[in-house]
């Protein structure tokens, strides 16, 4: 196809220095496009900048009534009733916080542990030893089996990813609920001293909402972890080998430490998200303003909040639902900062 | 979009033969297009959707859309006059009316009934009496075998469980009838919860929209929660009969919902509410649902659709309501609502 071809071609002899130009002056051309390329980025940056600005800003705007009728008792009060026009979001807060804390903690483990077992080659040595007892691993297409086996599982892993937020949603209700029901009955019933357990699960509540929640971070913690791993240097790997060190030593005194940035940076992208999840929350959790440490007990989020609220708001509940609106960025905003404080700390630790 | 289509054809076929000449009906047609744009209530549309699919096309000239928004949004637009015509399950208040120039119509398009969805496997036919329901959603009645649906159950075995109650996450008309109906039959839900399109319910989980609902309630053992009529009877979810005004135990269907209609006599304002229907064989909680059209349109075409339109709906819509699970409007209100077509005006 002369099309296809000729761009390269021109691409090329715009860029690619030959030996006889290479103490050439930039022509005109070159110099136009590097310009022209430094400009579009420079006004697509501050084109994004700009915009997460004017989202700020819109939203402040919006609640400003709300603002000023409720103040700073907004986020200290419980109740949310348009009936008498008393609204606050403390519910909201515990249970944004409550659940994606919750679903941090598991989802970060599993996903921090799927990251090692992919990067440290566990599944290709199994897959390795079975082929080997098998006499197939020099067979031209056996012998490719490990990588393959660690490709496909890192691809299903981040799969999950693209798996709609509704979907989550209704297998939560159909599936996850039914199935952890007898359990929950159980721990209720011969448990319910502990604050965890202290109340029925009569449905949609917490714990379900968690445990879906978990699985929607976990692809972000596992490919971001698992990038971090691959990427320490090869020679650390070595060096810790050669000093003796167990696999099990390697592995948590120089591996996991030297990756610890790009780990805590995928945990901190992956709470980020829990922050926000609205579809499958809304659906789960219970959309009750509770607040009690019973993993049971049905909550309410402030995404799910807005999402249920939003459609039939009349004007004075839409200022009200902005503040809590940006009650939500606020709370997004302190965890990233204090997420890249944490990785400001790491990487400094690691230099020293 | 089916016109629209005829013109392109025609357009391109002129362009092709390279003469004018054949576009010239495609758009004298084109002259007497009226579009109708709607938007509002939620519960009326899957029927008003039919009405109007079948309208535009016995009527090629008239386009009418309609966006299921929720009531809220649909007062709302036409307050701001983004529509042709709104939809609400709430009616329209006094103060929201006043708002618009030249004022408006509501007309009563259908009527639906409001269950008592429940899940307990082998309680098929479950009565609850007035007592009893209204203690579930205010939190007083917490278990299944508490006497008060002990006494108008005789003969079944109901569970120890917990009352699982379920109620409405978002805003919704549906909410507004049953806690209007709530606060109606019981003095402390009047006080302490009223009646509101998104009240402060002291008691349940919330589950967004009509089908987040039912799925809580299919999947949950002892719940309860109020779902439309219609739903309930297309996904086969049980219900229970509820104790009416005159201490009758009525299941919802057609003729029980059209008795209860029939107990309230429609105001010149069209706007009745059958919060607590007397007659023996009524069941209690139905609604109307409201069509909000302004009364002067600036344009004549447009006036002359939207009475057709709302005729139409009063008439030969009436038959394919029952079968969507709606309560066909009784003939009184038909006669009262056809007459009051008259008050659209063109400017």
């Amino acid at each position: 196809m002369p099309g296809t071809s000729a761009a390269p071609f021109a691409a090329d002899a715009l860029f690619q220095a030959k030996p006889t130009d290479i103490c050439q002056a930039p022509n005109p051309l070159q110099m136009f496009v590097d310009r022209a390329f430094r400009s579009t980025c420079l006004v697509l940056a501050c084109g994004t900048v700009l915009l997460v600005g004017f989202i700020v800003v819109r939203i402040a705007y919006a609640a400003l009534p709300a603002m000023h009728t409720y103040g700073f008792d907004f986020l200290l009060g419980r109740v949310w009733d348009p009936n008498t026009s008393r609204f606050g979001i403390l519910g909201e807060i515990w249970g944004t916080l409550y659940t994606s804390i919750l679903a941090l903690a598991i989802g970060s483990a599993f996903g921090l542990a799927v990251a090692i077992f992919l990067s440290e080659g566990y599944l290709g040595q199994g897959a390795f030893l079975l082929l080997r007892r098998l006499k197939l691993h020099l067979h031209p297409m056996w012998g490719r089996a490990p990588d393959a086996l660690e490709q496909l599982l890192k691809n299903l892993v981040e799969l999950l990813a693209a798996i709609p937020s509704v979907v989550y949603g209704l297998w939560g209700l159909f599936v996850v609920i039914p199935l952890i029901r007898p359990a929950s009955i159980w721990l209720h019933a011969n448990l319910g001293w502990v604050p965890f357990f202290s109340t029925d699960l009569s449905g949609p509540g917490v714990l379900p909402a968690v445990l879906v929640l978990s699985i929607m971070i976990l692809p972000t913690v596992t490919a971001i972890s698992r990038d971090a791993l691959v990427s320490v240097p090869p020679k650390l790997r070595m060096a810790a080998y050669g000093l003796g060190a167990t696999r099990w030593e390697a592995l948590l005194a120089v591996i996991v430490p030297t990756a610890s940035r790009g780990i805590v940076g995928g945990i901190v992208l992956a709470f980020g998200r829990a922050l926000g999840e609205t579809m499958a929350l809304a659906m789960l959790v219970g959309n009750s303003n509770r607040i009690s440490l019973s993993v049971f007990s049905p909550a309410n989020t402030l995404a799910a909040l807005l999402a249920n609220n939003f459609p039939e708001a009349g004007p004075k509940e839409v200022s009200v639902l902005m503040y809590a609106a940006l009650v939500l960025l606020a709370i997004t905003l302190a965890v990233n900062i204090v997420g890249a404080l944490i990785i400001q700390r790491a990487s400094l630790a690691h230099v020293e | 979009m089916h016109r629209s289509l005829l013109t392109a054809l025609a357009l391109s076929v002129g362009l092709l033969s390279g003469c004018g000449g054949d576009n010239s009906s495609a758009s004298a047609a084109a002259a007497h297009d009226v579009k109708l744009q709607g938007a509002g209530a939620s519960f009326p549309a899957p029927l008003y959707t039919k009405w109007f699919k079948a309208y535009t096309a016995a009527h090629q000239s008239v386009q009418v859309d309609y966006q299921s928004v929720g009531s809220g949004s649909g007062v709302k637009s036409v307050i701001d006059h983004t529509v042709d015509f709104g939809a609400s399950d709430a009616a329209m208040k006094p103060e929201d009316m006043a708002k618009v120039d030249g004022g408006v119509q509501l007309f009563p398009m259908t009527a639906g009934a409001i269950v008592l969805a429940y899940n307990l496997k082998d309680v098929p036919n479950l009565k609850l009496s007035r007592q009893a329901y209204a203690g579930m959603f205010l939190g007083n009645v917490k278990r299944w075998n508490d006497p008060a649906i002990v006494a108008s159950n005789p003969g079944v075995t109901l569970p120890d469980l917990p009352i699982s109650v379920v109620v409405r996450a978002d805003s919704s008309g549906t909410t507004f009838v049953f806690s209007k109906h709530l606060s109606a039959i019981d003095p402390d839900f009047d006080k302490g919860v009223g009646a509101n399109n998104m009240p402060n319910w002291p008691v349940g989980t919330k589950s967004k929209g009509n089908e987040g609902v039912t799925a809580s309630i299919m999947t949950t053992p002892g719940s309860i929660g109020y779902i439309e009529y219609g739903y309930a009877k297309s996904q086969n979810v049980p219900f229970a009969s509820l104790e009416n005004k005159a201490g009758k135990y009525v299941m919802a269907s057609t003729a029980s919902g059209q008795a209860a209609l029939a107990s309230a006599a429609l105001p010149d304002d069209m706007i009745v509410w059958a919060s607590d229907p007397e007659p023996g064989d009524a069941y209690p909680i139905v609604t109307y649902t409201w069509l909000i059209t302004y009364k002067k349109y600036g344009d004549k075409n447009k006036m002359a659709a939207m009475q057709d339109l709302v005729k139409y709906g009063l008439t030969e819509g009436q038959k394919s309501s029952e079968s969507l699970g709606y309560i066909p409007l009784p003939d009184a209100v038909v006669a009262k609502a056809t007459a009051a077509i008259q008050n659209i005006s063109a400017q």
